[in-house]
């Protein structure tokens, strides 16, 4: 080893990165290595969603229209019913067929009652079953000499847009945007905390606002990766729609994302232990989850709910990105979903700051 | 090797304002007081250390004069500066070692000095620091993947990259093996040569008295003694230790009488021997041997070493430092 007397020149400068502060830098960079060595973030972010949509995709695929399960009390009002090619007709006793109707096996149980009317029983909460007590009723006319009245030409439709899927895939982004938002900072930052490393970093000249910044660069950039991968996945397996313009839907999700930041930050401001944020995500999280149509519709709750649930975030940006994807609706167009947005960035960004505690 | 040459000329100027001046400082807990009075000068260049047991308030001490804590009381200046007012300043002129950070484990060893260095206006390079604190064959591996001893120079790599005048070190070598402990110790020694000011906190004598140049002996928030260590110990009044044992079977000494020996300072029954302090050696160990032989007692243990600052603390608060 040489002895060096000079003193060192002031460290090697690194080139400036589309002229942010060198530090600023640094602390992406930390960000972004701190995220890809973590394998199971990278599964939870990246793998999973796509799997999720790949599964219930498959689970959920539109298929040839199918035939309806129904069942008669004997052969010959079977045979009578089954000229009607949507229907599969079986024989069953009336205490078997009661089985099978309360175990969803058939929809609908033909029988004849003393004066030898037909009698037909089936839930009418289900909707396929009023289709096969629709079908079994023309079934029914049309075997005792009655003809069609109105010839029907048929004009099937089967549009990319109305399918599960194409429901199903922004529900999953903004999940997505949710999960990997409000986890990525809110994770770290407790992490650093419980680890003495915030209190470490506020021990060096560190500018505090850099710090809280690195989180936001280093989501913005995963957030493209994020999108392209479950919209590219949704777009060429499935061919899921996209008519509203690109950098719309990018907007939203930026949008989307820098909200559900703030409000890891704000879980985050406070918690010590990992168990703790954990738990507070999971209560923030968990009602999102059931409520904000992600895989069913927001609107199959009750009307007096649908106030409540038009409030959370994760609703409005469902509402933004199905509005976007599926109806090519404007930007313009979604004032009220962005409303609700921003004032959540707002008001949990402020907050999240006011309590923010660095020990 | 030395990387500033300036800070050596500094050494030999006359003294300047203290680095370190700390007036009254209290802080207490909800039902602790952790630092209850404490006054401290630390000189330009000087390794000052802290010694005290375990909770004694060292850390808290510390981290009040590291800007990181909010004293109930007093005033902290360092480099002539107050936290009130140049904290920017402070914070690029101050090298940091807390005493339980975790650093990033998944980060490599010159990821995260890099990291620390991006924040400093100037310092020595990445490379430096990592050869300063040699770890040039860690470079690229993970921080979780080291030694202990590893992450604790890591730590001080971390304190060094912005060539700070004052470094603050919180227990560097506390929960290590003796090697990687003495390679801390040269390490700390080669920045003081560099001229550096350093306040360190230990609960380890042997490390005050190789590192220090003053200690300030700490216990239950108060500075309880504070000299060098060679004063410290001077203060005794007695440079040795004599500890010796007799048959088992013959009637017990009286501390009293034994205080009497030509020479013994203090004297002390410790479970089955007994402890002298003693200024000379050669004088009291003769006298002590004859009075041994003239009461007819057989001696069945003798030792002696010198006084420490073990010693010091025990004498002061009748208690041990180390409670391991
Ligand atoms: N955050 C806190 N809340 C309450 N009490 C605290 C806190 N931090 C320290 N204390 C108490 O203050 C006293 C001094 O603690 P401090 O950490 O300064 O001791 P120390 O000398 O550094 O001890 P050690 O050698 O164990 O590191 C202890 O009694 C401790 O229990
Ligand atoms: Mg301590």
């Amino acid at each position: 080893m040489s002895e060096t007397l000079v003193s060192a020149p002031a460290g090697r400068r690194r080139e400036r990165f589309l002229l942010l502060p060198p530090s600023l830098v640094e602390l992406t960079l930390v960000r972004f290595r701190e995220f890809w060595r973590e394998p199971e973030a990278v599964f939870w972010v990246f793998i999973f969603p796509i799997l999720l949509a790949a599964g219930l995709g498959i689970a959920f695929e539109s298929r040839p229209a199918e035939r309806l399960r129904i069942a008669a009390s004997d052969v010959a009002l079977a045979q009578r019913l089954a000229i009607e090619p949507s229907l599969t007709v079986e024989v069953m006793t009336p205490a078997a067929a009661e089985q099978a109707l309360r175990r969803g096996r058939i929809l609908l149980y033909a029988s004849r009652d003393a004066a030898g009317a037909l009698r037909l029983r089936y839930d009418e909460n289900v909707a396929e079953a009023r289709a096969a007590r629709l079908l079994a009723e023309r079934a029914a006319e049309r075997a005792a000499g009655a003809r069609e009245l109105v010839p029907v030409a048929e004009d099937v439709v089967r549009e990319p847009g109305s399918r599960y899927i194409d429901f199903l895939i922004p529900g999953l982004l903004g999940l997505n945007l949710m999960g990997s938002g409000m986890w990525g900072i809110g994770f770290a930052i407790v992490d650093a905390r419980r680890k003495k490393l915030l209190k470490r970093l506020l021990a060096s000249p560190m500018s505090r606002t850099e710090y809280l910044l690195s989180f936001l660069l280093s989501r913005l950039a995963l957030l493209l990766v994020e999108v392209f991968a479950l919209l590219g996945f949704g777009v060429w397996i499935f061919g899921v729609p996209v008519r509203g313009a690109l950098w719309e839907l990018l907007a939203i999700c930026v949008l989307a994302s820098l909200t559900f930041t703030s409000l890891g930050l704000l879980i985050a401001s406070r918690a010590r232990t990992i168990e703790a944020a954990s738990g507070l995500m999971n209560f923030v999280m968990l009602p999102m989850w059931v409520f904000s149509g992600v895989f069913f519709s927001s609107e199959r709750f009750p009307d007096a709910m649908q106030p409540f649930i038009r409030l959370l975030p994760l609703t409005a940006v469902n509402e933004a990105l199905r509005r976007n994807m599926l109806e090519g609706a404007p930007l313009v167009s979604l004032g009220p979903q962005a409303a609700v947005i921003a004032s959540w960035l707002v008001i949990s960004f402020i907050t999240a700051l006011r309590l923010f505690r660095w020990r | 090797m030395s990387l500033r040459p300036a800070k050596i000329r500094a050494l030999a100027a006359p003294l300047g304002p203290p680095t370190l001046l700390v007036r009254a400082l209290r802080k207490a807990y909800r039902d602790v007081v952790a630092v209850d009075g404490i006054d401290l000068e630390v000189w330009p260049g000087e390794c000052f250390g802290l010694l005290g047991p375990n909770g004694a308030g060292k850390t808290t001490t510390i981290e009040i004069c590291e800007g990181l804590l909010e004293p109930d009381g007093g005033t902290v200046e360092l480099l002539g500066l107050t936290w009130a007012g140049h904290a920017a300043e402070l914070r690029q002129r101050l090298g940091v070692q807390l005493q339980d950070t975790q650093l990033s484990e998944k980060l490599t060893v010159e990821e995260t000095v890099r990291l620390f260095r991006s924040f400093y206006r100037r310092g020595p390079s990445v490379e430096e620091v990592i050869r300063m604190v040699q770890l040039e064959e860690k470079r690229k591996a993970r921080v979780g993947a080291l030694s202990g001893g590893q992450k604790q120079r890591l730590a001080m790599a971390c304190a060094l990259v912005g060539d700070p005048d004052l470094l603050f070190l919180d227990e560097p070598t506390t929960g290590l093996d003796p090697q990687a402990r003495l390679q801390l110790w040269e390490l700390i020694s080669r920045l003081k040569c560099e001229g550096r000011t350093v306040i360190l906190t230990t609960h380890y004598m042997e490390e005050a008295e190789r590192l220090c140049d003053r200690v300030g002996i700490i216990d239950r928030g108060r500075i309880i003694a504070l000299g060098t260590p060679a004063e410290l110990v001077g203060r005794l009044g007695a440079g040795h230790v004599v500890e010796f044992a007799v048959d088992g079977a013959q009637p017990a000494l009286a501390p009293a009488e034994l205080e009497r020996i030509e020479g013994v300072v203090a004297a002390r029954r410790v479970d089955s021997s007994y402890q002298l302090r003693v200024g000379e050696l050669h004088r009291t160990v003769p006298a002590l041997l004859e009075e041994l032989r003239r009461r007819g007692l057989a001696v069945t243990e003798l030792r002696t070493h010198s006084a420490s600052l073990a010693d010091v603390f025990v004498a002061l608060t009748g208690r041990h430092l180390r409670d391991e």
